[in-house]
Formats: structure tokens, sequence, C-alpha cells
């Protein structure tokens, strides 16, 4: 590699490099391949590349240092963009957008293909996803420590995902599930059953998993046993907030799905590019390949492309209506008044050059504009909160699934915070409910049997029709 | 009683002995932690006996003051015990060196903690205080609109803590940041998921709160006697203090007392009505199904011996059979968790707000697990039992207004429609 000639030791560029690089960098020997993935698991044992080593004497951590100075091309690359105008001035970084360019285009290829199969597939692809996300967050955590004194600890780590997995989309998808048994009466009763005493269940599940734990306490290992039990339930908690949220977002319309995740995607490429051509100033100490230009100019465009995109999107009714059950079918529904576009005469002194008299606005286009604008001021965010993670793990990767990219950690990051936001903002700004109105007909559903839910609606009727007709 | 620090834990092998040997000169309590001393064989047993009852005691008088005036007060009690349990906790994994280069990395605890208390008692008691402030119109319509955007608001300043905290990351401090970042949470989770419960079962009836805070106490109490008097097996490595045998005497008093504590407290109204409000009035309701009481006749051999011809029991006993069983074999693994988290950190105890107990954090650590499950409980065997059609029915037409009453109407409509059509 052109690079690597210039890495003599004494130079007085690559000494201050050394300096702004970080020790301890869990990265081989190696230092002469362009695959900067297959070596983020190496750990050679009481080597100066272990997690835990940190050299005490000042002659050490001199050595330390040195020794440090072998890395591959792709973090030294890092760091000489630090200092040399960032991405701007890379030769290398053609290849590696190549790289990145052709395993986007594959998920974008496959997430597309997925959300014309409908809900259920998106939903499963989603559970994938955490899974595989999971797994990562699990693995790391096993990495650092010696878990191999410890058997069945994976299983426990298993064991509340499970749990966690019964809760989340028990109570997300409930109604959805009791909507598609309606038809075989004995089914019928075991899923209302199970919806009802579902807290229950996942409750001993949980105690279970905890008594579990307890007993499997050994001494001198307290520490570390207590360390993994809470990252386990701080991991589980993120993969399984976002997850829950973004799958009850698809159950309310594909539409309220994609528009975030695209527009993540969207201000990711868009501050790719916008940092490729002009970027120069850094933006954050975390982050070192991000810049301001790239950020302003991801923002702008993000927020203009949400607000076309979301008129694009909102003319399909495979992505704007709810799904009721758990069917796979086609949908036909009323989309409802956020869809209806409403036509606005264009001004006079446009009329002109186009030939469009006026133009068609859907009101969730307003909607969009917030989308895209939490998406590209906030949502990154969670990206630097991930960079920032594995700079304290000192850890290049979550994984090494995707070439070019990573982990699924490191493309779910920024998608974490904002399939969060999205589903707070329907909740409050969109899906117009009535909170004492819904539980009282979340408690109708669950306590009620069927003919006592027929017989309270008759009563209801009953009482409410003369008050109507009396005004 | 004596307290290690969290960094006081010494390395090389002959401090260590030094350290142990400096620990059996020091009064009963600190003894025990190291292993083979049963409460049976301790001398000093009786003095820490009297310290432990003294505290004990006061602690009941206090409680029960409280319980006295009211769901409110027990409410802002919780509220008050929560505050300490956090503090406690959050002092627990600080350390001094680190805390000094990052000034208000303390207040952003504060903040989720403050975050956390919004969502958390916003959700639970948003429709008693939409209930309380029906009368007053412009009241109400601020209140219902609060509630409306509640998840929105405490959204926003959880991200802003979050944004707050990555713009605040230190260059060599990530690992110590990242870390306090991630305890923060679960403290603030175990903290609230027990406080919030413990508050919805006030509100559902003071009995719901009572009996399993009671039945921790009682269990914990008679361990420690039977323990007293006829401990010889330990119980356990993470408490070497606990025996089978107080462990097994325990349980079978926490049943019996479960059972008769729940007919002496189902009698009492204050304690078993709900309560649909924030006010702090007297209270009237019919109990429900219930705190009926059921007069079964005493078989015949028995009621020739004692005065008695016939029991009466309330439904409501057998529920408190289950709590009692759960109080007594599973919630002591609560105590076991604090002991082997104490054990881990090498820490004493929590804090030392209480003399002869240790910090709140130790005393609440039983009722944590028994606040979850009296909820989980409450809401899966008891909610159902006496929910009704035409309870339900005067719950819609008491509690929410024409327009909401026909909203209601018309979405179980549209829910029974769509059942329909599916079958």
């Amino acid at each position: 590699m052109a690079m690597e000639k210039d890495l003599n030791p004494n130079s007085p560029r690559i000494r201050k490099l050394r300096e702004n690089s970080y020790p301890n960098t869990p990265t081989s020997r190696m230092s002469n391949n362009n695959n900067q993935r297959d070596n983020h698991y190496q750990n050679i044992p009481n080597s100066p590349r272990d997690y835990n080593y940190t050299p005490s004497s000042p002659t050490a951590r001199f050595r330390h240092r040195r020794r440090s100075n072998e890395i591959p091309a792709e973090v030294n690359r890092c760091n000489v963009s630090k200092v040399s105008n960032l991405l701007l001035g890379d030769k290398n970084k053609y290849k590696s957008m190549w790289i990145r360019t052709c395993s986007s285009l594959w998920m974008l290829g496959g997430v597309l293909f997925i959300i014309y199969m409908g809900h259920l597939y998106i939903w499963a692809m989603v559970v994938v996803i955490q899974i595989f996300m999971a797994r990562e967050l699990f693995f790391l955590l096993r990495r650092a420590h010696e878990e191999r004194r410890l058997p069945g600890f994976r299983l426990l780590n298993w064991h509340f995902f499970f749990t966690a997995m019964l809760f989340v989309y028990g109570r997300i998808l409930q109604q959805q599930l009791v909507n598609t048994v309606s038809t075989d009466r004995f089914i019928y009763k075991l899923v209302s059953g199970l919806i009802k005493y579902q807290m229950v269940i996942c409750y001993f599940l949980y105690i279970a998993g905890f008594m579990w734990f307890i007993l499997t306490l050994k001494t001198k290992m307290y520490k570390y046993q207590f360390g993994q039990y809470a990252w386990t339930h701080m991991i589980l908690i993120v993969v399984f907030t976002q997850s829950s949220f973004t799958v009850a977002n698809i159950f309310e319309g594909i539409f309220w799905f994609l528009l975030p995740a695209a527009l993540i995607a969207m201000n990711d490429v868009a501050a790719y590019f916008f940092g490729f051509y002009f970027g120069k100033t850094p933006l954050i100490k975390l982050s070192p390949k991000k810049t301001w230009e790239g950020f302003i100019g991801a923002s702008v465009a993000t927020t203009i492309s949400a607000f076309f995109f979301a008129n694009i999107l909102g003319q399909f009714q495979w992505l704007t209506c709810p799904r009721k059950d758990l069917s796979t079918g086609w949908l036909y529904c009323d989309p409802g008044p956020l869809f209806r576009p409403e036509y606005y005469p264009l001004p006079s002194w446009i009329v002109p050059f186009f030939p469009w008299k006026e133009i068609s606005i859907l009101p969730v286009q307003w909607h969009a504009f917030s989308l895209g604008l939490f998406a590209s001021v906030i949502a990154p965010f969670g990206g630097f909160f991930a960079s920032g993670f594995k700079r304290a793990f000192k850890i290049k990767d979550f994984g090494d699934s995707i070439p070019g990219h990573g982990g699924f950690t490191d493309r779910m990051d920024c998608q974490m915070v904002m399939a969060v936001f999205a589903y707070i903002y329907i909740q409050s700004f969109i899906v117009h409910q009535d909170y004492s109105v819904q539980t009282i007909l979340d408690q109708i559903s669950r306590s009620l049997g069927h003919e006592e839910q027929k017989m309270l609606y008759l009563k209801l009727g009953d009482i409410l029709r003369p008050k109507l007709q009396g005004e | 009683m004596q307290k290690e620090n969290a960094g006081d834990a010494p390395s090389a092998p002959t401090t260590r002995v030094r350290h142990r040997k400096r620990n059996s000169d020091v009064g009963s309590g600190a003894g025990k932690a190291n292993g083979s001393h049963l409460l049976v064989n301790d001398s000093k047993k009786y003095k820490s006996f009297l310290v432990r009852a003294y505290s004990t005691f006061w602690m009941i008088g206090g409680f029960a003051l409280i319980v006295y005036l009211g769901h409110l007060y027990i409410t802002a009690m919780v509220v008050v015990i929560q505050i300490f349990m956090a503090r406690e906790l959050f002092n627990l994994l600080r350390k001094t060196h680190e805390d000094k280069q990052l000034p208000g990395f303390r207040l952003l605890n504060w903040h989720f903690f403050f975050t956390a208390m919004l969502f958390v008692y916003g959700r639970i008691l948003s429709q008693r205080l939409a209930n309380t402030v029906t009368p007053d119109k412009v009241l109400y319509r601020l209140v219902t609109s609060l509630i409306k955007y509640h998840m929105a608001i405490c959204y926003s300043l959880y991200i802003s803590g979050f944004v707050w905290f990555i713009l605040t990351l230190k260059k060599k401090m990530y690992k110590y940041q990242f870390g306090q970042y991630a305890w923060t949470h679960m403290i603030l989770i175990v903290v609230f998921t027990q406080s919030s419960f413990t508050v919805a079962n006030i509100f559902e009836g003071i009995f719901w709160f009572l009996l399993p805070a009671s039945l921790i106490v009682i269990n914990d109490i008679f361990a420690y006697i039977c323990g007293f008097f006829f401990g010889r097996t330990p119980l356990i490595k993470l408490s070497p203090k606990k025996t089978w045998e107080g462990f097994i005497g325990a349980s079978i008093t926490t049943m019996i007392s479960a059972f008769l504590l729940a007919n002496l407290m189902g009698r009492f109204l204050w304690l078993t009505c709900p309560r649909e409000d924030l006010s702090t009035g007297w209270l009237h309701c019919d109990p429900g199904p219930l705190f009926k009481q059921e007069t079964h006749a005493l078989p015949g051999w028995i009621s020739d011996r004692f005065p008695w011809k016939e029991i009466s029991i309330l439904l409501v006993q057998w529920h408190a059979l289950c709590l009692g069983l759960f109080a007594s074999i599973i919630a002591p693994f609560g105590g076991f968790f604090a002991s082997g988290f104490k054990r881990a950190f090498k820490v004493k105890d929590f804090g030392d707000s209480i003399p002869g107990h240790g910090g709140i954090t130790d005393r609440m650590d039983c009722q944590m697990v028994m606040a979850v499950f009296a909820y989980i409980y409450h809401q899966s065997f008891v909610v159902p039992d006496i929910l009704s059609a035409d309870k339900l029915l005067d719950q819609i037409i008491t509690s929410l207004t024409l327009e909401e009453q026909q909203a209601l109407f018309v979405k179980l409509g549209q829910m029974l429609q769509e059942k329909f059509v599916g079958s």
C-alpha cells in the first residue's frame, strides 16, 4: 500500500500521529491488508493488545507506543485524514467507497424486496436484525473477560432475550394477534388466555432467570457476574426498545417505518458525499471523520428530501394503511385526512416557468419536515454514542457481518434513536388517541369475553342514545 | 456498625490477613461477613438485637402513622424513600478521583432521575390527576393536554440528557463515563419499577400495598427469630447469617400470618377501597366480592373443643396465601442479590441512614421484588375477578365525558366489527 512507506517511526509527523491516536487498538500486527474487519477479535493473551493492559512505567509506555505504530492502513488513514483535510486528501478512499456502495446497494435492494412482501415479513426482518445485534453485543461483552469459567452464562443471556421478546411483542401485537385468530374457537381461547396472563408468564420467566443468576454466583467472580448481568439488561433494553417501537410503527402503516429509516440512510449518504467533496472542519472529537460541512449539507438535503419523499410514499395505499391483524394479503382502507392531497395554487410568478398550475401537498409532508429535522440534527448523536462506546471499550467495530460497514449495530445505531422518536411523535401528534378511552378499551378487551363485550356495547348504546337524542 | 469503603480492598495476601484480623475485633455485625459465625454462636448478638429492635419499632410506628394519614402521604413517603435509595446507589459507584474532572456529571444523574419520575408517575397517576381537577374547566384542559403530550415531553427531556452526556464525553474518561451512564440507567430502572408499582398498588387500595410490605417484614423478623433460636445449617454462601431453619420457619409463619392478616386488614374500608383521585378525605365504597365475608361451618371435631361454630373467611385470604408463599420463598432472593452485589463491590452496607440496619436500600431490597410481584398478581388475577361488564359500564359512565363515551362507543363497535368480519 502506498501509505505504508511513510511509516518511519521517527518522523515528526508519525510521532505526532502516534500521540493523537489511541493506544491499545486491538488491531493485528499485520499491517498490509485492506480488510479491516477480520482482525477484530484477535486477542493475544497478556500482550499489549489485551483489553485490560495498561502499561504503568514510562519506558513500558514508550515501548507500547512504538509497537502500536504497526497499525494497518485503514486506521492510519483515519489519523492521517484528520491531520490533512480528512477524507478529501485520502487516496484510498475510492476503494473503500466502492465497497461501501456495493454493500449499501445490496442492503437497499433487500429492504425494498421485504417491504414489497409486507408487514409480517418486515417484522420478521426486524426480529432477525435484532437477534444479530444482540448476538454481536453479547459477544463483545464476553470477549473482554474470562467467561470460560462460567458455564451456562450464555444461556442465561438468551433466556433473558427470549423473555424480553415475549414481553415486548406480546404487548405490541396483542390486538393484531387477537384479530387474527378469531376464526378458530380453540386457538382463540388459547391466545386470549395467553394474552390475559402475558405479564405473569413473562414475570415468572424473568424471576426464574433472576434466581438462576443468583444461584450460579461464584465466589471471586461476583463483580464480573454482576457487571455482565447489568450489561445484559442494558443491551436488551437498547435492542428491544427500538425494535418494539419499529414494529409498532410498521403495523401503524409501513410509511411510518419506511420514512424515518430512509431519512437516516439519506442523511448518512448525504453526509458522506458532502464530506467527501467539501469536508474541512472536524465536527466532534468522537468521530474524527465527520465534518461540519457534511453535517449541515446533509441536514438541508435531508429535510428537503423528507418533504418530497413523503409525497411519493404517501400515494401508495400499501404503505399508508394500518394493518389490523397478522395477515399478509393486500390492504384496502381509507388512508385518513393526513394522506389526502390538498391543492395549492402556485403563485403567479412561478406559473409561466412550469407547466403545473397548482401543487398538491399531502398534510403528512409537514410532519415529514419534523422527522427530517430530527433525523439530521439529533439522530447522529446515536452514531456519536456508538463511536464513544467503541472508543471507551477499545473496539473497532461491533461486528463484521457487513463488508465495508462493520456489524449490524454499526448500521443501526442512528436508526435506533430515530425509531423511538418516530414512535413517540406518531403517538403524540398523529394518532389522536384519548388515553382514558384507550385504557378502558384495553380493560374491556382484556377482561371481558366476546359475549360480554357485545352486551356492554348494547347497554352503552342504550344509555347513550337518549342522551344524544336529547340534544 | 463498621462500614468498609468501596476502595478498601487490599491486594497483597499479607494485608488481606491483617484486614481480616481487624474485622474480627470489630462489633458483631462485621464479623459475620467473613463466614463461620452464625447468629446462634455469637455472644454479642443480644446487643445488636436491641439496636435492631429499637430502630424496627420506630420504623413500624412511623409507617403506621403514615398509613393512617392516607394514600397521598404514603405516595409521598414512597417518593422520599426512592430519592434516598437513588442517592445511596448513585454514591456507591462514584470514584471521587474521576468525578473531580467531570463537573456537572452528578447533575446529569439527577436530570435522568427527574425525567424518570415525571414519566412513571405521569403514567400511573394521570387518570387520577384528571379526576381531581374535573370541576375546574381550565385546569382540566391543561391537565388533559399535558397527559396527551406526556410521552413527548419525557422523551425530549431524556434526549436532551442523552445529547448532554455525549457532548460532555472527555478523552481518557470514556470508559468511566459510559460505565456511570449504564449504572445510572440500571439504578433508575430498579428504583422506579418497584416504586411505580408500589404507588399503583396504593391507589388500588392500601390493602394491596400494606399486605405485601407487612409480609416481607414478618418474614424478615421471623427468619431472624428462628435463626436466633434454632439456626444451625447455613442456607447460601452469599449470606452466611441465614440458615435453613430460619428460612423454613419463616415461610410457615409468613403464610399463616398472611392468611390471618388479610382477614384483619380486609375489614377496614380505608384499606380496601381504591382511590380514584388525589384527594385525602375519607373513603366510602362497595369493597367488592373479594372482601365479602363468607362463613364456613367448622367441622364437628373442632367445634366441640372451641366456642366458635363457624369461621368467616374473606375470599381475599386465598390470594393472600399466594402472596405469602411468594414473600417467603422468592422475595428473599432480592436480599441475596443485594448481598451478592455488596460482596461484589466490597461494600458493607448501601448506606448508614438506619442504625442497626444499614441504609434504606438494605431494607428495601426484598420489598422491591415483592412490590413488582404484588402489582403483577393484582393486575392478572385480582382485577379480572372483580371486573365485570356492569362495573366497567359504571366506570365508563362516571369517569368519561359524553364525547369520550361516544368515542368509546364508536371504537368498541369497530373492534367488535373486526372480530365479526374475522370470524
